[in-house]
């Protein structure tokens, strides 16, 4: 609205300068992106002679093509989408259901429940890792998808911000369902739920990035190649770095597993900003 | 499971609804079957085995079962073990070099970006799309740019005729490597987390101030940074419980080397468990972690409540 309303005064010369010195930074972080996107799309032995080669044509989709031919990234897409799909399907459903429950209804022992739930915010993946792992060798769940699932629905981010998201919905509307004699879960899915799209949205964003994006739990649980999700994967490819010949290649892997999440975040950034957001207004 | 919960608590409701339109705020055992589903999960996949770990840690165990109780044992195998205590040190050195550049970065980005144009917008989006990339293809990247002789720094070095320094394989310098990477991967957050504080300072007293004719940096110094230290103080303890968990950086840039300068408490707990299979001293190590990470944000919390009674 207002010019002071953005907290930095105007248009004055300064405010250009630090315009401009942030549109620098920007660029600057973005060179590395830039470079190994060009590095992919040149040919490895052009690549291994001259460096400088990266910076003009000709460029080729031959790495991408390879891609398709000759790697198991087309697997690892598909247990990523598998384990991070169904885990945020399931974290929604849990953590609405628990979040209704935490913040509409009474039962014994409730508000204490929560607490320690509260706390299992504050326990660091470390502490209980070595112990999930060796729970899931007893149940020989490794190398499984429901062994790279499970762990994750465990996590407590959902379940209190669903509960501060239900607490902020008026009393009245399910009051009143309530005494037309509707029953508590017809309330909730019914009145309640359909209210609460933007947080389903913004948690089931988040779920399925940090899902995606994990390394430590699908490094230990999915151990057989067939298994791996697209991080290890990729990840699995990186090793003798230095001596690699195809390193155009080894780009245009990176491009091609960085790519869709990338994209997904430009769709879905409202989402995201809000589920940011949201985790620091506690 | 939680299908299992969802028509036990519908078929059921139908009587609870009548019985519970009398009195709406009656605690009913029933009620809680909302929050069970996600009970069971939180109670067998987190609390369980958070205790199970401590139990570990006083254990001979390994990959076969859980040996015999040693106590302390592997506490103190830890504490005479060098290469632990330097991978503390190294992990307290990481916390030092990222912590304070991320929440500094992520404030002055933050200032510069909270303004309701289309440019400071595509710009924020700039700054948070690293974070959405996943560890591997951050250090994909990062090594690609480190790398001697052919990678992003020694080729712009090499436009000036000079050598750029090889940030992975010289020891001095290979930690700061993987925090350059690390603050460029993790900006977004801390950036986010003041934009949004920035968002809730009441508008009224930027008026009055602006009333009053005050410059711009007095109504950034005694306004502006006064009303976010709240959020200061807590990116500063989100980004320490983070940046404590140093792991995939590590262990893919430099696999904790040379000399396990770059080895951070983390990677120490893996090759412990999961490649020793020794698991009750990854495990001793990994409760070592969460307390020195317990300490950490308890230390920030009081010292910033003490300033808030202050103030």
């Amino acid at each position: 609205m207002s010019s002071i309303s953005s907290g930095m005064v105007g248009r004055s010369t300064g405010d250009r300068i630090i315009l401009i010195l942030a549109i620098s930074l920007a660029l600057l972080m973005m060179a590395p992106i830039a470079w190994v996107v060009a590095m992919s799309l040149k040919d490895n032995k052009e690549l291994m002679t001259d460096m400088n080669s990266v910076f003009h044509a000709p460029y080729t989709i031959v790495n991408y093509i390879n891609i398709l031919a000759t790697s198991s990234v087309f697997r690892w897409i598909l247990n990523s989408m598998i384990v991070s799909g169904t885990l945020t399907i399931f974290t929604l459903v849990l953590s609405s259901l628990a979040g209704y429950g935490f913040a509409r209804l009474n039962f014994p022992f409730r508000n204490t429940l929560f607490v320690i739930v509260l706390l299992g915010l504050a326990v660091p993946e470390q502490a209980v890792l070595i112990a999930r792992h060796q729970l899931f060798s007893w149940l020989k769940f490794h190398n499984t998808y429901h062994g790279l699932i499970l762990p994750g629905l465990a996590a407590p981010f959902g379940v209190f911000l669903m509960t501060q998201y239900f607490r902020a919905i008026p009393k009245e509307l399910d009051e009143a369902a309530l005494l037309d004699n509707a029953s508590r879960f017809k309330i909730f899915w019914k009145v309640l739920l359909p209210l609460t799209l933007p947080a389903q949205a913004t948690l089931g964003i988040f779920t399925f990035l940090s899902s995606w994006n994990d390394y430590f739990w699908p490094l230990i649980s999915g151990t057989k190649k067939e298994m791996y999700t697209l991080t290890i994967g990729i990840a699995s490819t990186q090793t003798n770095f230095a001596q690699s010949e195809g390193l155009g290649f080894l780009m245009s892997q990176a491009v091609f597993a960085g790519a869709p999440i990338l994209i997904l975040y430009l769709f879905f950034q409202k989402y995201i900003v809000t589920a940011v957001s949201g985790a620091a207004v506690r | 499971m939680a299908e299992a919960a969802l028509p036990g608590s519908s078929s059921t409701a139908r009587p609870a609804a009548r019985q519970a339109a009398q009195n709406i705020n009656a605690p009913l055992w029933r009620n809680a079957l909302f929050v069970a589903p996600y009970l069971i999960f939180f109670v067998t996949l987190l609390v369980v085995p958070l205790f199970w770990g401590v139990w570990l840690s006083l254990h001979k165990a390994d990959a076969f079962g859980t040996g015999r109780f040693v106590g302390l044992d592997n506490y103190l195998r830890l504490f005479r073990d060098k290469i632990f205590l330097q991978a503390v040190g190294n992990t307290f050195y990481f916390v030092f070099l990222t912590v304070p550049a991320l929440a500094l970065i992520g404030l002055l980005l933050a200032l510069a970006l909270n303004r309701k144009t289309r440019t400071a917008a595509a710009l924020r989006t700039v700054y948070f799309s690293s974070s959405v990339l996943s560890v591997t293809i951050v250090t994909l990247i990062w090594r690609i740019v480190f790398i001697g002789n052919f990678g992003l720094l020694a080729t712009i070095y090499g436009w000036f005729g000079a050598t750029a320094p090889v940030f992975l394989s010289d020891p001095k310098l290979t930690m700061i490597g993987i925090a350059i990477a690390t603050v460029w991967w993790c900006i977004g957050l801390p950036m986010m987390l003041f934009l949004s504080a920035l968002q809730q300072v009441p508008q009224d007293i930027y008026e009055a101030a602006a009333l009053d004719n005050a410059s711009r940096w007095r109504t950034l110094w005694h306004i502006t940074l006064p009303s976010i230290r709240r959020t200061f103080v807590l990116v500063i303890i989100i980004e320490i419980v983070l940046q404590f968990q140093l792991f995939g950086q590590a262990r893919l840039m430099t696999q904790g080397g040379p000399n396990n300068v770059s080895k951070p408490i983390v990677l120490y707990i893996y090759e412990a468990a999961f490649t020793k299979w020794d698991l009750g001293l990854g495990a001793a190590a990994s409760e070592i972690l969460f307390i020195l990470i317990m300490i950490a944000a308890l230390t920030q919390y009081f010292i910033s409540r003490r300033k808030g009674v202050e103030g």
